[in-house]
């Protein structure tokens, strides 16, 4: 089996088949990962270009580090080195970098949709590293992956995802693939950040934290964006940690072996407390390592190597 | 092969003398609907005579026909002839976005869309907030212009919705109504002003209905799509507010409020009851994008259906044709808002907001017609008649010793809309490849000639 598709723009446009593919090929290069010799040489003579419009240290590494377990070579161009300051088009900075002799661009970008312009626009393969507030795809696989390791499935799980639902692209890939992998799914936040039509996508909506974390089996938390904090979505971060911040005794509410997932970096404090997050519940430093592999995963499918 | 394809559009010299003989005359301001002679002479309507079995009219045809040779006679049997189109809400971003589309070019795809008046909006730069700005676009347009135009002038100094701009002596330069449009006013008390002041030229002012706090710097329609999209979203409401506080403030000054591109259903429903009444004498419009196709155009990213308002739903589309049947919208328009093809290449929240109209106008609203929303003399109304009497043109007529500006249509070849065949610089449609009907054969504007091969 392949993916029907050169590109990974977003969860929305893959099927469950196309999901499981990737986990399982993922947990293949897992086990690479726990070798001696962590390097295989599927990807070897092509080369990946990570071109990042917005700051990021985990992601950027993370795809970095997956794209030289597969040998391929890799080269970064964040925004303010590049000559985008300069005024250059989205467009013709892609065609450059693909001119230079790129197979793969790794994009993150703050407006959203624009993988899904590349894609359309230029022939090598394109991976969604997170863009605007749309999708995050190869985060929502990591975390499926990781839910899965812990879980041994995903179906019928209750999952509860908690925050800023309204502007997290990670919020929305996991809503698609959870969605599609047959997972029950509650929402929760202040209103203005879990707006009533996530419900039209088969989520539950809940405001109240404790009545939503009730006996759920795994618990994603959000970051919490300080820097729309301006924008008054809800009155202060005090006043949210009161209300939505995952406490030892909201924990408890859940089922006894819930895991507690966070894709980093973290709001000790504003969204979760730091004995939660350091707690034997906390599986968020297993999303980072299974992070590589499922970008190993992504890599080598998009470029449509495989037998 | 449809013969007006390939369009290189011809300017005939002008004739002393224009005869169109065996047309299908429709023409609301005089109750006619009939095959009529129509005879122009130095650019005014000099005779029209009606009935297909009328003797006087064939009379009268070959009399004409046999006259002097300076006459040019167009057979226009199987067509149907209009008064010509007047289009109150468009953008001909000259002067300073010359790279969008000029006086020149804008009024050319305006008379291939059978438009023969337009009325161009400000947001020009420098905006046109003085006289001199207006003097400057219709002294071009005199020279360059292919059809009449007739300025807008700005309600703010530099659009900026605090200090009324000179608003008397840019009437007296030729400006024909007054809008921020592309921006509200955002502050009550100017709009108050604003419209208080236009009582005394009895000039129009036009709404662009937003509020910009609500509308929070959306890009498309607030709702599902927004969100699975990752877009932000502008409620309805961000339109409506701002058309229930224009209502008032219209109410509270009795000055003339004209609300331009309706979008919602809630925003049809506000019009419709300060209609009923009557305390103020309000109209409305809306644009041809806006009650045929919804927000689900902008999937894919699709950065031609990036428009302001943006499009909507369903139920606003229905609620949009229901408006204009019962006339609570007085006015369709295209807000003709053309763009450079590299700044619509790109990221969705990045491309400026618009839609180039002029083309695809009539062979739209023509489906209303076809679909049985407006009678055609509703559509005349909307396109002609009523735009021309709110901004005070003299226009929407074929009356004898009216200014000869009609379209002759043909409305039974199909052809598909290709934007690169445009007039217009902008080629930025949500239509490309959308089979239309109606379409121009022929349009008179100042006194030419305008037909396309």
């Amino acid at each position: 089996m392949r993916l029907r598709s050169k590109d990974l723009t977003g969860i929305k446009d893959l099927s469950a088949e196309e999901i499981g593919l990737i986990l399982e090929t993922a947990a293949g290069f897992k086990d690479v990962l726990g070798r001696d010799i962590k390097k295989v040489p599927a990807l070897r003579g092509r080369t990946t270009v990570n071109l990042f419009y917005e700051p990021s240290t985990r992601t950027r590494t993370s795809f970095e580090v997956a794209a030289k377990r597969l040998s391929t070579d890799v080269i970064n161009i964040a925004i303010p080195t590049s000559s985008v300051v300069k005024g250059e088009t989205l467009l013709d900075t892609a065609k450059t970098v693909l001119a230079l002799g790129a197979d793969i661009i790794v994009i993150r970008h703050n407006c959203s949709g624009t993988p899904h312009f590349l894609a359309k626009n230029i022939n090598a393969s394109v991976v969604n590293a997170g863009d605007g507030t749309n999708e995050h795809p190869t985060q929502a696989l990591l975390d499926m992956f990781t839910i899965n390791e812990r879980k041994g499935r995903i179906k019928d799980l209750d999952i509860a995802i908690v925050g800023d639902i309204l502007h997290s692209r990670v919020a929305k890939s996991d809503i698609y693939a959870l969605t599609k992998l047959g997972a029950k799914i509650r929402l929760i936040g202040p209103p203005a950040l879990v707006p009533d039509c996530l419900k039209e996508l088969g989520a539950a909506v809940y405001t109240d934290m404790n009545a939503g974390l009730d006996g759920v089996d795994v618990i994603m938390m959000l970051r919490i964006q300080l820097e729309r904090q301006g924008k008054g979505f809800f009155p202060s971060t005090h006043e949210y940690f009161r209300n939505w911040g995952l406490t030892a005794a909201r924990v408890a509410r859940a089922k006894e072996d819930v895991i507690i997932m966070h894709p980093g970096p973290m709001n000790r404090g504003i969204e979760i407390a730091s004995e939660v997050a350091d707690s034997s519940r906390s599986v968020i430093l297993d999303q980072v390592t299974n992070g590589i592999a499922v970008r190993m995963a992504v890599l080598y499918l998009v470029s449509g190597v495989q037998g | 092969m449809d013969p007006f394809i390939y369009a290189v559009m011809q300017k005939r010299a002008s004739r002393v003398k224009i005869f169109i003989k065996n047309g299908r005359v429709v023409d609301p301001s005089q109750k006619i609907d009939d095959i009529c002679d129509i005879l122009i002479e130095d650019d005014k309507i000099k005779d029209i005579r009606c009935g297909v079995q009328d003797k006087k009219r064939k009379t009268q045809a070959s009399a004409a026909a046999a006259g002097s040779s300076d006459t040019e006679i167009i057979d226009a049997a199987g067509m149907l002839i209009l008064p010509g189109l007047v289009d109150m809400h468009v953008h001909l971003r000259e002067p300073g976005f010359e790279y969008k589309e000029t006086i020149k070019t804008g009024t050319e795809a305006a008379v291939r869309g059978g438009i023969t008046s337009v009325c161009c909006m400000p947001n020009t730069n420098p905006v046109n907030d003085t006289p001199g700005i207006t003097e400057f676009i219709i002294k071009k347009a005199a020279q360059e212009g292919s059809c009449s135009v007739f300025p807008v002038g700005a309600i703010t100094k530099r659009q900026r919705g605090e200090e009324l701009a000179e608003l008397g002596m840019m009437f007296d330069a030729g400006c024909v109504a007054f809008s921020d449009d592309g921006k509200p006013v955002m502050d009550s008390l100017v709009m108050r002003r604003a419209l208080e002041y236009s009582r005394i030229r009895k000039a129009v002012i036009i709404s662009h209905a937003e509020d910009m706090s609500l509308s929070a710097g959306g890009v498309m329609n607030e709702g599902l799509l927004s969100l699975t999209l990752g877009l932000r979203g502008i409620p309805s409401q961000a339109e409506e507010v701002m058309i229930a506080r224009d209502i008032a403030l219209a109410e509270l000054t009795r000055g003339r409020l004209h609300i331009a591109h309706v979008s919602t259903k809630g925003s049809v429903e506000l019009v419709r009851l300060a209609k009923k009444r009557g305390i103020a004498d309000i109209t409305a419009e809306t644009c041809p994008h806006y009650f045929s196709i919804t927000e689900d155009a902008a999937e894919g990213y699709n950065t031609n259906a990036k428009v302001n308002p943006p499009l909507r739903r369903k139920e606003d589309l229905e609620a949009i044709k229901a408006g204009l049947n019962d006339n609570t919208i007085d006015v369709i328009a295209t807000d003709h808002a053309p763009h450079h093809r590299d700044e619509k290449l790109g990221e969705f929240d990045l491309a400026p907001s618009g839609i180039s109209g002029f083309e695809t106008s009539i062979g739209l609203s023509m489906k209303l017609v076809e679909a049985g929303v407006l009678t055609l003399d509703q559509l005349i109304e909307k396109m002609a008649v009523n735009p021309s009497r709110i901004v005070g043109l003299g226009k929407g007529t074929l009356k004898q010793g009216a200014d000869a500006d009609l379209v002759i249509l043909d409305t039974s070849t199909e052809y598909t809309v290709a934007a690169a065949r445009f007039r217009s610089k902008g080629k930025n449609t949500p239509f490309e490849g959308w089979k239309l009907t109606a379409r121009p054969v022929a349009t008179i504007a100042k006194g030419r000639i305008y037909t396309w091969e």
